[in-house]
């Protein structure tokens, strides 16, 4: 009796484990496996060619943020190094910022239109997202480069008489950035939106608030996780942006993305690109930690 | 005096297609202190005019005043009205104490006033214990009084309570319309209640503005509503009515010689404006008539159907001209019922029980 049900909790154990395999499977070639990698060949050796030697070493480690004067033989930040990092930190800070500014009202208008319409206007905000990346971005390139509309119309109306020089920096990024992952904030902005119960804004004006006050005090805190789960969703990948950065800042203004790419390719330093891949990884996490609690903080301060 | 509230000839047309006229002028004049109801049918307007006056809807034409002020051009956040609403919209990020301080915190009270307004608002609605409670946390009972003791709070001129009670179950429902008429006294503040629950007016208001389709058909205390109605569908709509076709004989100051189909006459109060020859209608409260066994009453005719309802019983009757009446009688153990389906019966009241309608 008791071997027949042991055997029977066995089998089930095996089904279930079977069952599990492909997420398994999944989880450790896809996601855990390359982490592993990256991590291991940042402890090695990089190789004369690209690729990796099999031999310990922190030099990657060490250069991530240290620089060693081949001439002097002195030792220093890596100041590249650090100001890739921390342009990367405050163009996504900005671009997440900026994201919630032109996403709130954007998010608020759809949600308030009558049902039938809001598809339509999600539609509108959604087209944009199937369209390749590189398209939308020199979409954005068209615009503001030297020769492109903005200039144009400004020097048509006489308001400048040399084209400002927009394209190239860091303002440009800015703007690509802003612009191709304002859909990530208006989604779950809109989704919050949608849920929220718009008595509770008649009844903040109905108790003497201001437009300003009901924004502040009613609106804002009940749609707060949709502000959160778009801070998230925008500034995760505007710290590892690639594309963007690489055609708005023209080469000369890196972001973090771009420093990786580098390493791998003509840097030849693949041990420097995988910590460097690490770091990003470790800003992204301990700046959701810190965001996510200090959110959280919020809440249980305001009840 | 001025009135708190004063409507005159609001009409709101909501666009679309077809257009939805909501209200179709409304007049009235709501007295300060007072507990006055907007009693309809569902889709009469009742909602639409409370939230004109909260300043949540804008008029497609009229004028509305409080204490002689034009209301209009001030945004909701300007007007000395609060609101109770139907789904009570408490903030569910707040406790129930920050729910009540928000309007006092709105409108810029110091702290410690804010603090003393709050208690004295929580131990008004008895709601001492919950302070703290996050308001999903709560009864609904809970809530309604939180949503109450919120309108208070900011001692607003106006109360507007939009279907308070129609989310409690029945037991839960008597007590608060005791409560909040209690309220209304303790408080001194003007009410405007919207309910389709005609008891519920009867018991709670001062006085009742009956609406139809955006209307208002009769406006007056509980007792003259319900003992006078002016039409056909106040008397429906309040209370259970027979109505019966008559013609005037005679008018002599507000009242009416009325014949009925029967041939035999009766005295009936009557609008002032009613003649005589006219063919009118006559209403008569089931509980006000007699029935007997025989055939020499008021009207006569067969009785139809008995059915026992406890605290009384009904009595359906057809008349000889076709007419359906009902009387119902309260039962009495020591008196026994003794007449039958079946039987030819007469049908009495009492002169002046009746009303001749307007039509
Ligand atoms: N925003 C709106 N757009 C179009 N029509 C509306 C709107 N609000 C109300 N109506 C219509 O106006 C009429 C009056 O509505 P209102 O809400 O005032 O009725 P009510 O008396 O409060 O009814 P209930 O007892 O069901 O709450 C209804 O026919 C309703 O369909
Ligand atoms: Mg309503």
């Amino acid at each position: 009796m008791s071997d027949l049900s042991s055997s029977a909790a066995k089998h089930a154990s095996r089904t279930r484990w079977l069952l599990l395999t492909p997420a398994l499977v999944i989880l450790v070639f896809a996601a855990s496996g390359p982490l592993l990698i990256t991590l291991v060949y940042s402890f090695l050796t990089a190789g004369a060619y690209g690729g990796v030697e099999w031999q310990f070493s922190w030099d990657a480690w060490f250069n991530v943020v240290f620089e060693r004067d081949i001439f002097e033989d002195t030792l220093g930040f890596s100041d590249a190094h650090l100001s890739i990092f921390w342009r990367s930190v405050k163009l996504s800070l900005l671009t997440t910022l900026f994201c919630i500014f032109f996403g709130f009202p954007t998010a608020y208008f759809i949600a308030t239109r009558p049902k039938k319409q809001r598809d339509l206007w999600m539609l509108l905000i959604i087209i944009p997202f199937w369209t390749n990346l590189l398209i939308r971005t020199f979409a954005v390139v068209e615009l503001i480069r030297n020769e492109g509309t903005v200039n144009t119309v400004l020097m048509a109306l006489g308001i400048i008489d040399e084209p400002i020089q927009m394209l190239f920096t860091e303002f440009a990024i800015l703007v690509g950035m802003v612009y191709v992952y304002l859909p990530l904030m208006v989604l779950p902005l809109y989704a919050s939106m949608e849920r929220l119960d718009f008595s509770l804004v008649e009844a903040g004006y109905d108790l003497y608030a201001t437009r300003l006050k009901v924004l502040r005090r009613v609106i804002l805190p009940l749609v707060k996780p949709g502000v959160i789960a778009g801070s998230i969703l925008v500034f995760v990948p505007s710290l590892g942006a690639y594309v963007t950065p690489r055609v708005m800042g023209g080469g000369n203004q890196l972001m973090i993305g771009n420093l990786i790419e580098l390493q791998f390719g003509q840097g030849r330093n693949w041990p420097l690109g995988a910590a460097l891949s690490i770091t990003l990884l470790a800003i992204v996490m301990i700046a959701l930690m810190v965001y996510v609690r200090t959110a959280g903080e919020n809440e249980v301060r305001h009840g | 005096m001025t009135p708190a509230i004063s409507a005159r000839d609001l009409r709101k047309v909501y666009p679309g297609d077809p257009p939805v006229v909501a209200l179709d002028g409304v007049s009235i004049d709501i007295r300060d202190n007072e507990f006055f109801t907007l009693l309809g049918p569902s889709g009469c307007g009742k909602t639409t005019l409370l939230r004109m006056i909260a300043g949540f809807e804008h008029p497609t034409a009229g004028t509305l005043s409080m204490h002689g002020e034009n209301l209009l051009d001030s945004p909701p956040h300007k007007r000395p009205v609060n609101t109770v609403f139907q789904s009570y919209a408490l903030f569910p990020h707040l406790t129930v104490s920050q729910n009540i301080s928000f309007g006092l915190e709105m409108l810029g009270k110091p702290a410690d006033e804010i603090k003393a307004t709050v208690d004295e608002m929580l131990a008004l609605v008895k709601m001492e214990a919950m302070a703290d409670r996050q308001t999903s946390q709560i009864s609904g009972g809970q809530q309604q009084r939180v949503a109450l003791a919120r309108a208070l709070a900011p001692r607003p001129r106006v109360l507007l309570l939009d279907e308070p009670l129609s989310a409690l179950d029945f037991k839960l429902r008597k007590e608060m319309q005791l409560e909040l008429k209690r309220l209304q006294t303790e408080t001194g503040i003007t009410f405007i209640f919207v309910t389709h629950d005609q008891e519920e007016a009867l018991t709670m208001s001062d006085r009742i503005a009956v609406m139809n389709a955006g209307s208002v058909r009769q406006i007056g205390q509980p007792r003259d509503i319900y003992d006078h109605p002016a039409e056909r569908f106040v008397a429906d709509f309040i209370g259970d009515t027979n109505f019966l076709a008559g013609e005037i004989i005679s008018t002599e100051n507000g009242h009416a010689e009325v014949r009925l189909t029967s041939g035999k006459t009766v005295p009936a109060p009557a609008p002032e404006e009613t003649q005589s020859g006219r063919k009118i209608t006559l209403a008569v409260r089931p509980e006000h008539a007699g029935i007997s066994a025989g055939n020499d009453g008021l009207l006569s005719g067969d009785l139809r159907e008995v059915v026992y309802f406890g605290t009384d019983t009904h009595f359906h009757v057809a008349l000889d001209d076709g007419t359906a009446f009902v009387v119902r009688r309260q039962n009495r153990p020591d008196v026994a019922s003794d007449l039958q389906a079946g039987t030819r019966v007469s049908v009495d009241f009492p002169p002046l029980t009746g009303q001749v309608l307007r039509d």
